[in-house]
């Protein structure tokens, strides 16, 4: 699997190629700036990018700009972003870009090493992987919402790993319930929210993403 | 070369003459309306009529003073500053006029323009008139006088005096015209600058905001350094005593080795989290990512109610300024979010005549105010260092609307 890296500081950028290729990943080409990033995608047309938010020249979100730009013009581009912190802002902006493959995390979550390249794995495939924290101000946000208030705590444990991008096997190994049960508790949530049922993990995490974004919180 | 010098010189005396006829017009044509209708409609107060014209009269006088002021400096070099007290931004309705009647009358130099106003009836008249009555009968004497004595019998005397009177009216009139006209706006300067009184009082308010905000950073710094020593530097001593440990311990216990080490990943996680709160209370990162629009609209994702956010900048303020705006935004919203039990809020910052207003507004139940040391006193003052208002308007039952307002440039749009 190809990859490009886009991190300023140095420290993070040789720790990320260590980690990444011990993982058996290739790392096709590792830049510091915005500018490079483009070009770097252009010519490489990698597998996935892994790339931070705020790089230089400007410092600003020079990373996260970059990347929608080049899923503009290479649509399904897979996309793994990282930041120092997390904006909902930015969430709801990668969310925006159509089509699969993308991950928006906390620098933090590369600690955890095995999950944090499951989450490249899961973004190259064309999945969606939200870090938790965006998940959780999420549901918080519409903790109030009678809907979701009607869900079961069980059921509300599984939308939010739904929600973080988890597969069916994924949230029964961190809740320890069989995939079954699994399915039976996604099924459950999908009509009190009245979405349509989907086989496919992204398309799953979309919808529920979708239906959080566009429920007013307020409204009960 | 000569003749272009004084060609030069007569037209600098013609145009003096013009602008004293503007300004003697002006002190008489709108200078004498603008007075009587503002002392009437200031009598009229408790009638009730007058609070609808008395804002409106008293802001023309202004606008009057403020051409005045314009024309002392680029007519004749001599700078006034304006004197005014900032005002609230008033909702439209009659209570937001009476408000505003209030804040006029308390301001001294709305008293100083009134009296400006009246005095400048006749200094403005005198010295407007008299460089072009100068010139008028100096060319009179000059012109008209040597062809009556020499060709009418009448009063020789009288005219033959007339002849170099007019001689020396044209010299005062060609060399003085332009000296009328300043002395006119030194006579203005006099009574449209800001009086002694408003600057002691400046100084005194600028004595008292500095000391706050030096205070105010002070304790920040020293809760900075509070939460660090608690915060991330404990979390980072634990976990290097974990990988000590772990170090130690691989060899003999590889079990217990790597249960250290799973700690440690919790407290570097830990004290990830602790120093990224700490960071968010400094300067959020999204402000120096996307400025005050995005940092605003970011903000209003995280609030538990919907948010309209409408931002209308052309340009993005200074550093301190757009950090002081976000934190009172940010303080206004919080406020709504823990105590108002609303519905929903609103955001709105726009930048007009050179000040930049953000007004904050929610649906609640109403009852807030800038009370001593809660936050919107907090957000008051740190307004204030850069000489910003706010202004709570929240009756019981609500809404609430808090109007904050500061001077400030834009810098031109980035691309």
């Amino acid at each position: 699997m190809r990859v490009v890296i886009a991190e300023d500081l140095t420290l993070l950028r040789d720790g990320l190629i260590r980690l990444l290729t011990a993982y058996g990943l290739e790392v096709v080409e590792a830049v510091d700036n915005g500018p490079s990033l483009v070009q770097a995608l252009a010519v490489h047309k990698p597998d996935v990018a892994v790339v931070d938010v705020r790089l230089p020249p400007t410092h600003t979100d020079e990373g996260l700009r970059a990347a929608l730009d080049a899923r503009r013009h290479t649509p399904d581009l897979p996309v793994l972003v990282l930041s120092q912190h997390v904006e909902q802002l930015y969430a709801k902006e990668l969310l925006a870009a159509s089509g699969g493959g993308l991950g928006y995390l906390l620098k933090d979550r590369v600690s955890d090493v095995t999950r944090f390249v499951d989450a490249v794995r899961t973004v190259a495939a064309g999945g969606t992987v939200l870090d938790p924290v965006v998940v959780s101000q999420l549901l918080s946000r519409h903790s109030k919402n009678k809907t979701l208030q009607n869900l079961t705590p069980r059921e509300q444990e599984v939308l939010g790993l739904m929600a973080e991008g988890r597969t069916n096997a994924g949230i029964g190994g961190r809740l320890t319930i069989t995939e079954k049960a699994v399915c039976k508790h996604i099924n459950n949530i999908f009509s009190k929210l009245d979405l349509l049922p989907h086989d496919d993990d992204n398309r799953r995490v979309l919808a529920v993403l979708a239906y959080l974004n566009e429920t007013d919180p307020s409204s009960s | 070369m000569n003749g272009s010098r004084t060609g030069r010189r007569v037209a600098r005396m013609l145009t003096a003459c013009g602008r004293g006829l503007v300004q003697a017009l002006a002190s008489q044509f709108a200078g004498v309306p603008l007075l009587v209708g503002s002392l009437l409609s200031v009598v009229f107060l408790p009638l009730g009529l007058g609070v609808l014209t008395t804002p409106l009269l008293l802001k023309g006088a202004r606008a009057f003073a403020d051409t005045e002021r314009r024309w002392a400096r680029e007519w004749s070099g001599v700078p006034i500053a304006s004197p005014y007290r900032p005002l609230p931004r008033t909702e439209p309705g009659l209570i937001g006029r009476i408000e505003l009647c209030r804040e006029l009358l308390k301001d001294p130099a709305t008293w100083r323009d009134l009296l400006w106003l009246l005095v400048n009836v006749p200094v403005g008249a005198l010295l407007g008139v008299l460089p072009a009555a100068l010139l008028v009968n100096g060319l009179g004497g000059l012109l008209v006088a040597p062809f009556l004595v020499a060709f009418t019998s009448a009063h020789h005397l009288y005219w033959t005096l007339n002849i170099p009177l007019g001689a020396l009216c044209l010299a005062v009139a060609v060399f003085g015209a332009p000296l009328f006209v300043k002395a006119h706006a030194l006579f203005c300067s006099v009574l449209l600058s800001p009086g002694r009184g408003q600057l002691t009082a400046r100084v005194d308010s600028l004595t008292d905001s500095r000391s706050q905000v030096v205070d105010a950073s002070a304790a920040e710094l020293r809760r900075i350094e509070r939460d660090l020593h608690d915060g991330a530097q404990a979390r980072l001593v634990a976990l290097g005593m974990n990988i000590g440990l772990a170090e130690q311990l691989i060899k003999h216990d590889p079990e217990a080795a790597s249960q250290l080490m799973v700690e440690a990943r919790e407290h570097s996680g830990q004290a990830l989290s602790d120093l990224r709160d700490l960071v968010r209370g400094i300067h959020p990162p999204v402000l120096a990512e996307r400025g005050l629009d995005g940092a605003v609209r970011a903000l209003a994702l995280t609030m538990p109610f919907p948010v309209d956010v409408r931002i209308e900048l052309p340009g993005r303020p200074e550093a301190p300024v757009e950090s002081a705006v976000y934190f009172a935004v940010a303080e206004a919203l919080t406020n709504a979010a823990k105590h108002s039990g609303a519905g929903r809020a609103w955001a709105q910052l726009s930048h007009e005549d050179g000040r930049l207003v953000a007004i904050v507004g929610d649906d609640g139940m109403g009852g807030a105010s800038a009370s001593p040391g809660g936050g919107l006193a907090g957000v008051e003052r740190r307004l204030a260092a850069f000489d910003g208002v706010l202004v709570v308007t929240s009756p019981a039952g609500g809404p609430t609307i808090i109007t904050m307002e500061l001077p400030c440039a834009l810098s031109s749009p980035r691309t």
